[in-house]
């Protein structure tokens, strides 16, 4: 069988502040292969983007701290290569892309450059990204990096890409400047891209073009991504895959339409339930009471427990293992087995 | 037929260019003849993407900003034609609900302070001393499902959720009929989303609210809102009963948007269609 371009085996993390360690990852199983789109969903704080930044190594340590665990792309470990050779990976074999397009530009340099630049880096490590012949001078290299930072903005929708190139940042709208950056993750040829709310500061209209260009790189390129939202619509719409997470812990995860359809976990269900669609009422939309648990000294068992629907006492004696409901689909709750067996009957 | 509450009447707005070291850059028309009008005891939805004229819209009812031209009318009574005196005691029938709840409630101010001090504001319309004061304060805090226990503490000690609850118990305070909603979930996360909406709805029963809600969130304004208008670019392109907007959108742009709308269903283009089991 093929090594998954990324398989996080046991991921438990660790994040120390003044009151305590904080497990915020607990556990973390997630595989992704070329061709698939993972949507990595769940509400503030419960380590979507924690998961996304371990991939790239791009938690500072101290506070971060792992267990145990591994996060093998391609089969090497993130966490045991040396940061130099970490480095190597990032913004060519890994691309990422980040929430707030108007933070991750430097405001102080035009578009071009700061795509010329990731460019040339990335050609270090590859050569053949920038289509020209071998051990041509610096100069020409990169005349070949600008006419491929133009190519990529044409790729990404942005109308005029010539002349943009020499705009600034501060010339480009939001849903442009998020292009810019979409740009930027790919002209390196990333192998896995990870976007961590790439369309939340988004309107609806480019979300949907930023989205439709994500999936047509994945067509086009064959690649892996990790795409982290709190919008199960734009997983819907979207991702081949979802991994539902909560408190540190992915509780539901399978291909999309087997989650979206037979959501199997009580917190998958919840979330779902708390989204207005176009059948609900007035007045008849189900909040999820309670709060998320303080991860200094998480609830015992099931993290999900003190606020589940279904909860009984065994729910708070040990973490539940994922349980496969079939059709790669698998849901970490120790009343699915009982709930199929009741919905069946 | 309700008469109604709030009637915005042909208004636009320019902002004239501003003068710089280079010259004059360009005005800027934020709204062009835009006429809405919203009955009593409904929920009005403004639907816009960023950049369309709805913040300018909110501020223009509150007469925070003046129209260049065209009138606000609310209960027939032009906000231009008002003294200040007229305009302040408004104020305590107009209220509005902020889209960032971490950024709309003084960090050293307590809850008791800050659900207060619209009362303190409008002290001449409601005549409420001290200790009505604080009463007050503790039940609109139930009223929003939390408690007096809460009154003494600070809004870092709350969650985003609870902060948006304190927001609305703050301009439920001068006991206003119209009241603003700017976003008022955007930041919030979705089980939250569904508890604050619930509020809503639930309050809007209680005390006869009319809601004029904007948000850029379709999915939202269609489970609250009874009525929509959809604004672009400063100008109003449609316009009408929610259930008929998004069944049947006419304009080309209100297609598009209602189009985008991310639902929670798996797209049925590659994959054959199998009924539910």
């Amino acid at each position: 069988m093929e090594t998954p371009l990324l398989a996080i085996r046991d991921l438990h993390l660790t994040m120390s502040s003044f009151d305590g360690h904080a497990h915020v990852l607990n556990g973390i199983e997630l595989t992704v292969r070329r061709g698939e789109i993972w949507g990595l969903v769940g509400e503030s704080g419960c380590g979507k983007s924690l998961t996304g930044l371990s991939i790239s190594r791009l938690l500072p340590s101290p506070p971060a701290r792992y267990l145990r665990g591994e996060i093998r792309f391609e089969g090497r470990d993130m966490l045991k290569l040396p940061i130099s050779a970490v480095e190597a990976l990032r913004g060519k074999r890994i691309g990422m892309i980040f929430q707030d397009p108007t933070t991750n530009l430097n405001p102080a340099y035009r578009i071009g450059e700061q795509l010329v630049d990731v460019a040339l880096a990335a050609a270090s490590h590859d050569p053949t990204i920038l289509d020209c012949p071998p051990r041509v001078g610096r100069r020409e290299r990169k005349r070949a990096a600008r006419r491929l930072a133009a190519a990529m903005l044409d790729r990404v929708g942005i109308p005029n890409p010539e002349a943009r190139l020499d705009n600034y940042p501060h010339e480009f709208s939001g849903g442009m400047r998020q292009r810019v950056l979409i740009a930027m993750a790919l002209i390196g040829r990333p192998d896995l891209l990870i976007a961590d709310e790439p369309t939340t500061a988004l309107d609806v209209s480019v979300q949907a073009q930023i989205l439709k260009l994500l999936k047509g790189t994945v067509a086009d390129h064959d690649i892996g991504v990790i795409l982290i939202t709190h919008n199960l619509g734009v997983v819907a719409q979207t991702c081949t895959h979802v991994a539902v997470m909560y408190a540190g812990n992915i509780v539901e995860s399978g291909p999309v339409a087997e989650v979206i359809e037979r959501p199997a976990h009580p917190y998958t269900r919840a979330l779902m339930a708390a989204i207005p669609t176009k059948e609900t009422r007035r007045g008849a939309l189900q909040g999820l009471g309670g709060t998320v648990p303080n991860l200094i000294a998480p609830p015992p068992g099931c993290r999900f427990a003190p606020r589940c629907p279904l909860a009984i006492p065994a729910c708070t004696r040990a973490l539940p293992p994922a349980v496969d409901v079939g059709a790669g689909h698998a849901a970490a709750c120790i009343r699915v087995e009982e709930e199929r067996a009741a919905a069946h009957a | 037929m309700p008469e109604p509450i709030l009637v915005i009447d042909n208004v636009s707005k320019v902002y004239p260019g501003r003068r710089g070291m280079f010259g004059r850059s360009a005005e800027v028309q934020a709204l062009k003849g835009v006429s809405i009008s919203v009955d009593r005891g409904e929920s009005f939805g403004l639907v816009g993407e960023s950049g369309s004229g709805k913040t300018t819209l909110t501020r223009s009812i509150l007469h925070l900003e003046q129209p260049t031209s065209g009138r606000i009318l609310f209960e027939g009574r032009d906000l231009a034609t008002l003294s200040g005196a007229e305009l302040r005691r408004l104020r305590a029938r107009v209220q509005i609900v902020f889209q960032d709840p971490y950024a709309s409630l003084n960090p050293r101010m307590t809850v008791q302070d800050i659900v207060t001090e619209p009362m303190v504001v409008h002290q001449d319309v409601l005549g409420l001393n001290g200790r009505q004061r604080t009463e007050r304060a503790a039940e609109l805090l139930s009223l929003v499902g939390l408690g007096p226990q809460h009154l003494r503490r600070f809004p870092h000690e709350f969650s985003g959720g609870q902060r948006q609850r304190i927001c609305i118990a703050r301009a439920l305070a001068s006991g206003p009929e119209l009241l603003l909603l700017d976003e008022p979930t955007s930041a919030l996360d979705v089980s939250v989303q569904a508890q604050v909406l619930n509020l809503l709805c639930d309050l809007q029963d209680r005390l006869g609210l009319t809601y004029f809600f904007i948000s850029h969130d379709l999915a939202v304004v269609r489970y609250l809102c009874s009525r929509v208008a959809l604004i672009y670019r400063g100008e109003l392109v449609e316009e009408g009963e929610t259930a008929q907007i998004f069944d049947a959108p006419e304009t080309e742009y209100a297609q598009m948007l209602i189009g985008a709308m991310p639902e929670v269903a798996v797209p049925s283009a590659g994959r054959p269609s199998t009924p539910m089991t």
